[in-house]
């Protein structure tokens, strides 16, 4: 096997007292699509962080390219394209303008940077705006073009911090759409993101992080098959039902997660079950039946709901 | 790339922003010293003139070159902050560029750079007005454009190194309020500091706009006496601003890399 893109060993975050992240160990292999799956405070952004050098690591190893990130940032960076959580795109230029001047950061000569900025407009669907002010344009297309901006230099290696937060379904699913594009040109990315129904569809291998630590590691499939059931019975109880309720399910095998407004049974077979519930009398407002997902992986190893 | 190449990028985005709101900023180049200077030159100085033989020149002379260095402490004090905070908080510019190549100290550098450009523009200007109101010779006029820039150097790196390491635009308003504008009044800008009681002279002595006023009479004023300036040597004041100078960048980046880079 060639040598990983990215390699982590150990790779310890403190901020003060604070540990951001934990002794996480990681490899990131060329062109597959990596994700950084947990909550907000797991520690993924720290990761991407130290990932693109802008923050140094306390402990550990970590190498990016083969390269030491203290050693060899400007390196590393000149083969990365990064995509920040939160936009900061120069609101005085252009569209073009902010593609112009990361062209500019990273050396290219001007001729390179009009070519690329042709075709990179028309990856983000924003030719037609190719003159206009950043300010007016809507959440997605800013985030589209933050992805373009990130794509100027033809990177190795592209990070995206939470693609789509904030985005409405119909932005999500045409950056989605980009992002495939990119994966199938045999891009390198890493996401981080705390939506399941991202990590689900974007990535080939994905890390769970909880609290600094990573608890899972595998393919979306693999986690699912090692970490859930095969199906999972949803149970939807008005509130003031929801009082005792484990002594009233206790007796449910394969594990049960109770939450503000309904219980997740995880099951193999998710028809002896609701047969089960019949016969003990149990019946709640609402049930619904469906194949596990991330979330209940997620829910399973961390104890808590995601989205949070 | 070298350090300046990188720096370079910097003020070449600057400048592509700049091409938009340029108008609004010459506009109020020009207006800013002709307000100066014709309520404080020739209006107030007027009077002065007329009332007193203290100075051994028209009181016009002698605010006109105090006023190039105190504008060029504003101009630069003020690049040194708001566009600093801008890319630290507001806008978070700096955030994203140095996840390219480009690292704090190129930008530290770069801003500095593109302060020196609109510096010499907005100080040429003055020194035009000035002798458009017949304040200065030309030649006066602009031999007294590079000193006044060096002053506003000194300036632009030291508080861009305040400002990396505040939180909100208060800290800056407090920084204009009991710093830039007491240094503004008291540093010989409008009357030699010799009019101030002793101890508050001795204390003037070690502020920098002080220096600056003075570097910029020495060298547009040859042949100033003491009523117009201080005994000490050129070469006290250049290094005196050189040093701020340096330090203050030095600070920025550091100070900026620590905060950019946690």
């Amino acid at each position: 096997m060639s040598e990983p893109l990215v390699q982590a060993r150990g790779l310890t975050k403190r901020f003060g007292d604070f540990l951001a992240v934990d002794a996480v160990d990681f490899d990131i292999a060329k062109g597959e699509a990596f994700g950084f799956l947990g909550p907000n405070g797991a520690g993924k952004t720290s990761t991407m962080k130290m990932i693109t050098t802008v923050s140094p690591i306390t402990e550990g190893k970590l190498t990016v390219f083969g390269l030491d990130p203290a050693a060899d940032g400007r390196r590393i960076r000149q083969r990365l394209g990064v995509v920040p959580q939160e936009d900061n795109l120069d609101m005085e230029l252009t569209v073009a303008e902010n593609l112009y001047i990361y062209g500019r950061y990273h050396d290219m000569p001007r001729a390179d940077i009009r070519r690329r900025i042709t075709e990179l407009l028309e990856f983000a669907q924003l030719s037609d705006r190719s003159d206009s002010p950043v300010e007016p344009l809507s959440g997605g297309m800013k985030r589209r073009l933050t992805i373009a901006r990130a794509l100027i230099n033809e990177p190795d290696l592209v990070i995206l911090d939470e693609p789509t937060t904030g985005l409405d379904p119909q932005a999500r699913h045409l950056l989605w759409d980009r992002l495939y594009r990119l994966k199938r040109e045999g891009a390198t990315l890493i996401i981080t993101t705390h939506y399941m129904d991202e990590a689900e569809q974007l990535c080939d291998r994905l890390v769970v992080m909880d609290k600094g630590k990573i608890v899972a590691e595998g393919s979306p499939r693999q986690l699912i098959a090692q970490y859930a059931p095969r199906e999972v019975v949803e149970l939807r109880y008005p509130e003031e039902q929801m009082e005792g309720i484990s002594e009233r399910l206790g007796w449910l095998e394969g594990g049960i997660e109770i939450l503000a407004d309904r219980v997740i049974v995880y099951t193999d077979d998710a028809e002896a079950t609701q047969r089960e519930l019949t016969i003990r009398d149990i019946h709640p407002e609402q049930v619904l039946v469906r194949r596990s997902s991330l979330e209940d992986v997620f829910l399973k190893l961390t104890g808590r709901s995601l989205v949070d | 790339m070298t350090i300046l190449a990188r720096s370079w990028r910097w003020v070449e985005s600057e400048a592509i922003g700049y091409r938009r709101v340029w108008r609004g900023t010459v506009i109020s180049s020009f207006v800013n010293p002709v307000l100066f200077l014709s309520a404080m030159g020739l209006g107030l100085g007027t009077l002065v003139d007329s009332t007193s033989d203290q100075l051994s020149i028209p009181y016009l002379a002698f605010v006109a070159t105090g006023l190039l260095a105190a504008t060029a402490m504003q101009t630069s004090a003020g690049e040194g902050a708001f566009p600093v905070m801008a890319g630290i908080k507001w806008r978070k510019g700096f955030h994203g560029a140095i996840t390219t190549p480009l690292g704090p100290a190129d930008i530290v550098i770069g801003m500095m750079m593109w302060g020196a450009i609109r510096l010499s523009f907005v100080l040429l200007v003055f020194a035009l007005v000035s002798v458009f109101l017949g304040a200065l010779e030309l030649g006066p006029a602009l031999l007294a454009v590079p000193p006044a820039i060096l002053t506003g150097l000194a300036f632009q790196g030291t508080v861009t190194a305040y400002t990396v390491t505040r939180e909100n635009e208060i800290s800056l308003s407090t920084l204009f309020r009991f710093g830039i504008i007491p240094l503004f009044l008291f540093s010989g800008t409008f009357f030699p500091i010799s009019q101030l009681p002793q101890p508050l002279q001795i204390v003037a002595y070690f502020t920098p706009l002080f220096h600056g006023v003075e570097l910029v009479r020495k060298i547009a004023l040859p042949g100033a006496d003491s009523s117009i300036v201080t005994s000490l040597p050129v070469w006290a004041h250049v290094a005196y601003l050189t040093v701020m100078t340096v330090v203050g960048i030095a600070l920025a980046a550091r100070w900026l890399d620590r905060r950019l880079r946690p």
